[in-house]
């Protein structure tokens, strides 16, 4: 228990990720990094430094070439697809570039998706918390719109609100803002900053933008797959 | 569950057309289906009852399937016997009448005693080779549908003149016999007899019209040149599908050779199973071609939900889950295409019911069909089974996908 504790919410060492067969292109090289409760973290670095690729191994969507990758002190590198997949759907949120919402389906149907898949809740109560949040981001009269029929920063504070649905230690956030505008860019970024300030969450976000970057309580910045 | 059967649904109902299109294949191939086996079940059912109605579902007759015990066997432990023969001289029945009351004691039909022999029949200078059977028209009638055959006369016609005899048309025909004629028969034995036509029958076999004459028993007896002579008895049982049971316990109480129809007609009902698994043969093509455009419309869906995909598994969604989505998209689709199917099968057997016309080879004048649930439910499961199957083959590849691929693609 004690180990829990103190042991940091996700912790990488000495973590190294190739692809390509025969051919081996290396992403990222004999990374350490921890990521601690309550921290927000921006990951810099130019195009093609392997910093996306970094938030994927973080968020245990790719696995590492060598290294490991501890959540909470445990040891997840080596798990199944399957528990990988359930611990991305109890412990980690994601937000992306692109929103990333399902277009068949509204703003609270693409909330309540992370929650019907985990389980955790039943019904009225799933519903209840999605409205909350999509209030809580200012999007209550848009609950029953469809993504097609909102503007990109709405969409995106949508997909913040998924990523948030199952109440996650963690979000990991790929270039969260690379596609708006900078009033939306703004109202994202204050809601990272209360999340963290207000619920103790931990974020990572991938970004180029120096400007962004330098609002992060700690800026990780990549260069050619390493750690500078 | 829920929440799977939800974005299955989602991703049907955007690809409505597309989706008619799939439901249609597995509809038709339902559809033609049921069609197919109800046709070929029902002229099979139909041919049966035709055979068996003709002919008395079971002929014991005078002859031993085995040679008798041999003495030897009794009194020195011989082990086996070589060249041994069944009698060939044909004896009659021992006894008949009280084996036919015996018989009749147990057996749900009835039985009628008969002479069977063989005569040439001259008439006019041309000649035949002909079974003449001895038949009591009063038993005779409870035990085939010879009475119902019967053209210009009836059975009980036999009794009209002292050697009436009733010939089959097509028999007459090649001799060109006519009622009334007077018809020479002569027996193997060479004894000669007239005999006056009095009626002729069409029971629909080429065989039966070609070759068969009736008589009483007591007409037989003198062409065969054995007063009292029984050889064959005429058994029709109510349940047609229980005769070589029936056939079998005859034989065991009586030791003369039984023959079922079952038995008699072996070669037939052989050929019937073939026809059979040609047409599941057809049916299963049927189903599998369908199948194909379920696989299409599988695959096409999740080549455009890639990126949906990706999402879902960033979500946390298992591969499990994602397969199943699919899965249960190829399903839906087969489902629904199943009970279009199955309607548009009965519709099918409907039409075909109202179709009318003439065969030279049956007295049917509308097609056959047989109506079985069991036909229902043998192409929906294959549909459904196909359906699965061509579901889930592009919804493993789907769910396989790793969706940092996806997400750095889109990016």
């Amino acid at each position: 228990m004690r180990e829990a504790e103190t042991a940091p919410l996700i912790a990488l060492a000495a973590v190294t990720k190739e692809i390509g067969d025969g051919v081996m292109t290396t992403l990222v090289r004999d990374i350490d990094l921890d990521v601690r409760k309550g921290e927000f973290i921006a990951i810099t670095g130019p195009s093609g430094s392997g910093k996306s690729s970094l938030l994927y191994l973080l968020g245990l969507l790719d696995v590492p070439t060598s290294g490991e990758v501890r959540i909470e002190g445990r040891r997840v590198d080596a798990l199944s697809e399957g528990e990988r997949a359930h611990l991305r759907l109890s412990l980690l949120g994601f937000v992306f570039q692109f929103h990333f919402l399902l277009p068949e389906f509204t703003a609270l149907g693409n909330v309540l998706l992370p929650m019907r898949a985990l389980g955790r809740l039943d019904e009225p109560a799933m519903e209840t918390r999605a409205r909350s949040l999509l209030e809580s981001l200012g999007l209550a009269e848009h609950a029953h719109k469809k993504p097609g029929q909102m503007s990109g920063g709405q969409r995106q504070r949508v997909a913040i609100a998924r990523a948030l649905a199952n109440e996650p230690q963690v979000i990991l956030a790929d270039e969260p803002t690379g596609n708006l505008d900078s009033h939306s860019s703004e109202q994202v970024l204050g809601i990272f900053r209360r999340l963290v300030d207000e619920t103790g969450r931990a974020i990572v976000m991938v970004t180029h933008d120096m400007d962004l970057a330098a609002r992060a309580d700690r800026q990780v910045r990549i260069v050619d797959g390493r750690i500078v | 569950m829920r929440l799977i059967a939800d974005i299955a649904w989602t991703h049907v109902a955007s690809r409505l057309r597309q989706t008619l299109v799939g439901l249609l294949g597995v509809a038709m191939g339902v559809g033609f289906s049921v069609m197919m086996a109800a046709l070929m079940e029902g002229s099979q059912r139909d041919f049966v009852t035709q055979l068996v109605d003709s002919l008395p579902h079971i002929t014991m007759s005078d002859e031993r399937r085995n040679p008798p015990r041999q003495p030897a066997e009794d009194a020195y432990d011989a082990v086996a016997f070589e060249g041994l023969r069944t009698p060939e001289t044909r004896p009659g029945i021992k006894n008949p009448y009280a084996i036919v009351s015996e018989l009749e004691s147990w057996l749900a039909g009835a039985v009628a005693p008969s002479v069977q022999s063989r005569a040439v029949i001259r008439y006019a200078g041309r000649d035949t080779a002909a079974t003449v059977t001895g038949v009591d028209p009063k038993r005779e009638r409870l035990v085939s549908k010879l009475a119902t055959q019967i053209r210009g006369g009836n059975l009980d016609s036999l009794y009209r003149s002292s050697n009436a005899i009733i010939l089959g048309d097509k028999l007459a025909a090649k001799i060109g016999a006519r009622v009334g004629n007077t018809i020479a028969l002569t027996s193997g034995r060479g004894d000669t007899l007239s005999c006056t036509v009095v009626a002729m029958f069409h029971s629909g076999l080429s065989q039966a019209d070609e070759t068969q004459a009736y008589t009483l028993i007591k007409t037989a007896q003198i062409l065969a040149g054995q007063t009292g002579l029984i050889n064959a008895m005429r058994i029709r049982v109510t349940d047609i599908m229980g005769a070589m049971d029936v056939a079998n316990r005859i034989e065991a109480q009586t030791g003369y050779k039984s023959v079922s129809w079952q038995e008699a007609n072996e070669d037939l009902l052989s050929a019937f199973q073939i026809r059979n698994f040609i047409m599941y043969a057809v049916v299963g093509a049927i189903l599998l071609v369908a199948s194909f455009g379920t696989y299409n419309i599988i695959s096409t869906i999740t080549h455009e939900k890639t990126r949906d995909i990706a999402i879902l598994k960033s979500l946390g969604f298992t591969e499990t889950t994602v397969r199943r989505i699919f899965l249960l998209e190829a399903l839906i689709i087969g489902l629904a295409g199943t009970i279009v199917g199955w309607m548009l099968g009965y519709v099918l057997c409907r039409l075909l019911g109202l179709i009318e016309f003439k065969s030279p080879f049956m007295d049917a004048t509308t097609l056959p069909l047989y109506y079985s649930p069991a036909h229902y439910l043998l192409a929906a499961a294959v549909a459904l089974t196909a359906s699965a199957i061509a579901g889930y083959l592009p919804a493993r590849k789907a769910a396989r996908q790793h969706p940092v691929e996806i997400i750095r693609g889109a990016s």
